[in-house]
């Protein structure tokens, strides 16, 4: 396959441009304040919790809640990340039992609907 | 060795298997769409934004205009504009840094930083640059290995994908129980609920935001009351 190499590039070049102004905004309007306002660095201390749970629902998002299998491996997976992260406090063990877990029940024949 | 070091390759641990997958999994369609291993290489160092890179091969292979490109890239990765707002401070004080982290800030990044507990004995500056560097070189790895080898890993990976999530889980749970107001967690998941059911997995992500944003700006009074109580007791 013949590759357009300056449509490539030009493309590349503009997804680069368009995600660093993504990551780059609040710090266009704000990086050069001297002492931010107070509003912002408030949103700082409280935004990333709000950011952190609307991005474990992003993850999630592409679940068939309305089809078999309803999305139980994937919820099935985020309990047992639940609860071993609840009770042993232990960020690698938790992310083994759930990723372990899902990997196992996605290649079970009763989830993939066969 | 470097206690700064040591301690960022600590903190990076648990988003390494995503990076190797996601970045394979790019690699590979780049690969079989004909595009040589230089492009994955460079679209792993300049452009670094793991969801962005995958939609962009089927951009690429259907030949959509460039103005199509800009919109999408823009769609797609316009949660990051909520991001910085915490490191604002942090980043400025940084030099020459000061770009390189702001321009590598992704989800993963993102998630570490806001997790560390830094030990007294460490610098905070220099931990955060080797994050974000060690993380960056990974994902640069990961997209040229999956371009050059992708198409010979023996066995079947599917669901690795899955530890991202389960990581983002376990930083939640960190926050609730670290921060003395509920409140800032309840309104990201109330919003990002309600948007994902009248708006759909595709569209819900930026309202959310948004208005997790203002929620958060309206209830500042009586969050603020809460934080300061508890650092007052």
């Amino acid at each position: 396959m013949n590759i357009d190499w300056k449509y490539t590039l030009a493309a590349i070049v503009v997804v680069v441009l368009v995600t660093v102004f993504t990551r780059a905004l609040p710090f266009i309007f704000f990086g050069r304040k001297k002492a931010l306002p107070e509003t912002v660095t408030y949103l700082g201390m409280v935004l990333p919790a709000a950011i952190m749970i609307i991005l474990v629902i992003f993850c999630l998002r592409n679940i068939g809640f309305t089809a078999f299998p309803y999305g139980l491996p994937e919820l099935l997976a985020v309990g047992i990340v639940v609860i071993v992260q609840f009770f042993k406090k232990n960020v690698f063990l938790s992310i083994i039992a759930g990723t372990g877990l899902y990997m196992i029940l996605i290649r079970m024949p009763f989830f993939m609907g066969a | 060795m470097n206690k700064n070091l040591v301690f960022a390759l600590q903190q990076v641990v648990p988003v390494i298997f995503p990076y190797l997958f996601i970045g394979i999994a790019f690699g590979v369609l780049m690969d079989e769409a004909g595009y040589s291993v230089g492009w994955s290489f460079i679209s792993g160092v300049f452009i670094y934004a793991g969801s962005m890179q995958i939609v962009m091969v089927s951009l690429l292979t259907a030949g959509a205009s460039l103005g199509t490109i800009a919109m999408m890239t823009f769609f797609v990765n316009a949660r990051h504009i909520f991001y910085g707002i915490a490191f604002i401070d942090t980043f400025r004080k940084m030099g020459w840094k000061y770009p390189y982290m702001v321009v590598t800030l992704t989800d993963e990044v993102y998630s570490i930083l806001c997790a560390v507990n830094y030990p007294n004995d460490l610098e905070i500056k220099k931990v955060d640059f080797y994050i974000t560097l060690i993380l960056h070189l990974v994902w640069i790895f990961s997209c040229v290995a999956g371009a050059l080898f992708g198409q010979l890993i023996p066995f079947d990976l599917a669901g690795i994908e899955f530890s991202a999530t389960a990581f983002f889980v376990t930083v939640c749970m960190n926050q609730w129980q670290q921060m003395d107001s509920h409140l800032p967690a309840i309104t990201g998941l109330i919003s990002a609920l309600v948007f994902y059911f009248i708006l759909g997995p595709n569209q819900f992500i930026l309202p959310a935001l948004s208005v997790s944003v203002l929620a958060l700006v309206l209830m500042k009074t009586k969050i603020h009351q809460t934080l300061t109580m508890a650092i007052d007791q």
